[in-house]
């Protein structure tokens, strides 16, 4: 006998003959579908220590350069190039080695979902956002957010993702509650995190 | 061997693993209650955790709705945990995962010994994980030469400080900024001499540390919070980085799960996504949340492992009662708001899994018999069912538990104990006017033998121990009413 029909057996068994069956799950919290409300984003944002930017698209670049000018940045490889100044030095991630992206001072990513409520920023590895190891090891992550892609709660962040693409969800810069909990802002993740929000 | 006696839920086995304590609860306990320190660091940051959570939970306007669809989701879950476990199976083997079905912590931690030594690598980065802390992982892997690091900055405290955890989420807080500083400095090599207890230059030292050991550990070892049987997805949540890290960087991920963790479907993750970093770390969502089903080609880890482990979970099952101690998603609210745990600490409950949900999880797990003290580690008051964010009734559960150590006590022994003798004498007292009147009475004689709170003489007196025996009064109800 194997362990999976080992343990599958001991399951059944302890669950009896007849199991009882399982109620139907009441769902009767907020589902999604709420409005939007870009203020509270920002206000969350803000309030988990990320630097908050609003601008036109073709205001990116300056607020890159004002943050990373004269550094070197890694990008993946579907960001638009628009978004960097001539004052960065670009990397672009086509399979880069490890060191090489950790060397780098920044990062600047699009993403694919923010939820209002809890003020996240969640990455699905598209070809703006690129691998997930390109937004962690740099100690800068500039991330370019469109508005049509900020949804009111986490129910409709799950409806607008999958489970096809890892998925990196992101609350504000590195940080920890190990000590006296208290919540100290960096540690092994990007220590300052930049949300650019731009119209759609 | 029949099939039947080979399928018997079964407890976690003995002599591995850290489920029991070397003492009783009441022996470790006073030890704790001696230490003015601890007792100080632990008021501090419960203090502060449950005014954090308290603020963020008065945000959500369905809360409560929230909790009970996370209670009803784990309850669906686990009348239906063979066939999950069976979909889970199927979904990771499709995304290019390996599963692995661990009997018990002895059958886990060959597994994952076995896999490490198949990469040749003989070191292991770990995200914090209450699995492989139940198992004993790394003292299995410790014993067949490979290096586990722990990269949680709390379980780094602990590690470094060859100590032991003492809160679920939290490992090190029984310790204060000052003592980890000291710990810093003896244990970290090359550390700044300068360093100070700044909890921000705490965290970047470890960060320098740990940085290295990052990139060149090609071999990671996580928990799960969450597996969506529907779609094989693996959720982890966590603050720093650290995880992430381990999930992304090296070639072979190793992930042990302890079977229970399952929602059926993708949807499911929204009601617990909002509520474990809320009653957990007091905030809206926590730092970091990875979700990877299975192999990504080009992006993280190659290969993957998935270990699901029973280790005493189908005994739980198999209780009625309990079995809602599997709801658990181990956001340690229960710690936070226990006014026994604020007080002794987690480690005197012996266990890896302290405070209230320890206290019915622990003895659960092992038998009541080797975890016997631990449903009485409760003053019954009710403070952790309402916190808890899966409703589980963890007070009908350490009452459920207690019933069932005093029967096992009365099968076991051919004499009745103190207590029960001394509860039926009670019960005929108080049957009988004349008796219960005259027991007045004798214990009005009481008020001029000794000074109050003195305690009962041996055999009674392990009951006044840790009660104040009441003053009887100088004249009862009944005298009052005669004169009336």
């Amino acid at each position: 006998m194997t362990s999976r029909e080992l343990i599958l057996g001991r399951l059944r068994a302890a669950l009896g003959a007849t199991p009882t069956t399982p109620e139907a799950v009441a769902r009767s919290y907020r589902p999604a579908g709420g409005a939007v409300d870009l203020d509270v984003l920002v206000h969350r944002l803000t309030d988990y220590r990320a630097t908050v930017h609003r601008c036109s698209d073709g205001e990116v670049a300056q607020v890159v350069d004002a943050v990373l000018g004269g550094r070197r940045v890694v990008v993946p490889p579907g960001l638009p190039r628009r978004w960097l100044p001539d004052s960065v030095e670009v990397l672009t991630d086509d399979n880069l080695p490890t060191a090489e992206i950790a060397a780098a001072d920044g990062v600047v990513t699009a993403a694919a979902v923010a939820v209002a409520e809890t003020g996240t920023v969640i990455l699905d590895a598209g070809v703006d956002q690129g691998r997930r190891l390109v937004t962690l090891l740099p100690d800068v992550h500039i991330c370019v957010l469109r508005t049509d892609q900020v949804v009111a709660g986490v129910p409709d962040a799950l409806a607008r993702l999958g489970p096809d693409r890892p998925l990196t969800w992101i609350s504000g810069p590195s940080a920890t509650s190990d000590i006296e909990l208290n919540r100290v802002e960096g540690v092994h993740g990007p220590r300052h995190l930049h949300v650019v929000i731009v119209p759609a | 061997m029949s099939e039947i006696f080979l399928g018997m839920p079964a407890t976690a086995p003995r002599g591995v693993g850290n489920l029991r304590g070397d003492e009783p609860f009441p022996v470790a306990a006073r030890r704790s209650l001696a230490d003015a320190q601890l007792r100080r660091n632990l008021g501090h940051a419960t203090a502060t955790i449950r005014a954090k959570s308290a603020a963020v939970i008065d945000e959500v306007p369905d809360w409560q709705e929230l909790r009970e669809a996370g209670r009803a989701i784990k309850t669906d879950v686990m009348a239906r945990l063979p066939e999950l476990l069976a979909q889970l199976e199927v979904a990771v083997t499709a995304a290019g995962g390996t599963v692995h079905w661990a009997a018990d912590a002895v059958e886990a931690n060959r597994i994952v010994t076995d896999l490490v030594r198949a990469t040749g690598s003989d070191r292991v980065m770990k995200v914090k994980s209450m699995a492989t802390q139940e198992i004993g992982l790394n003292e299995a892997l410790e014993a067949a030469g490979i290096e586990a690091v722990e990269t949680d900055l709390a379980e780094l405290i602990v590690q470094l400080g060859r100590d032991k955890p003492s809160h679920i989420l939290v490992p090190a807080i029984h310790r204060n900024r000052a003592e980890i500083r000291e710990i810093f400095l003896r244990e970290m090599p090359g550390v700044d001499p300068a360093l100070t207890d700044e909890p921000a230059i705490l965290a970047a030292a470890a960060r320098r540390h740990l940085r290295r050991t990052f990139l060149s550990t090609r071999v990671a070892v996580s928990g799960a919070n969450f597996a969506v049987a529907e779609t094989g997805t693996l959720a982890v949540v966590e603050s720093e980085g650290n995880g992430r890290m381990c999930l992304t960087l090296p070639d072979t991920l190793i992930t042990v799960m302890g079977i229970e963790k399952l929602v059926p479907t993708w949807a499911d993750l929204e009601v617990f996504l909002q509520l474990l970093p809320r009653a957990s770390t007091g905030e809206r969502m926590n730092p970091y949340t990875s979700m990877w089903t299975g192999v990504t080609p080009g992006d993280g880890p190659q290969e993957f492992h998935l270990v699901l482990l029973d280790n005493g979970r189908s005994a739980v099952l198999a209780d009625e009662v309990g079995r809602q101690a599997l709801h658990c998603i181990r956001c340690s609210a229960c710690l936070n708001v226990c006014p026994v745990y604020e007080r002794t600490g987690g480690h005197a409950y012996g266990s890896v899994y302290p405070g209230p949900i320890g206290a019915v999880l622990s003895p659960q797990l092992t038998g009541v018999e080797d975890n016997a003290s631990l449903p009485y580690a409760s003053s019954l008051c009710g403070a952790c069912f309402d916190a808890c964010p899966v409703m589980i009734d963890i007070p009908s559960i350490l009452v459920h538990l207690r019933a069932q150590h005093t029967a096992a006590y009365r099968s076991d022994h051919r004499l009745p104990s103190a207590e029960a003798v001394t509860m039926a004498a009670a019960a005929y007292t108080m049957d009988h006017r004349p008796l219960y009147e005259a027991a007045q009475r004798a214990a009005r004689a009481s008020r001029f033998v000794g000074r109050r709170g003195g305690g009962l003489p041996p055999p009674l007196s392990g009951w006044t121990i840790g009660r104040d025996l009441p003053q009887p009064p100088p004249q009862t109800f009944r005298e009052w009413w005669a004169q009336r």
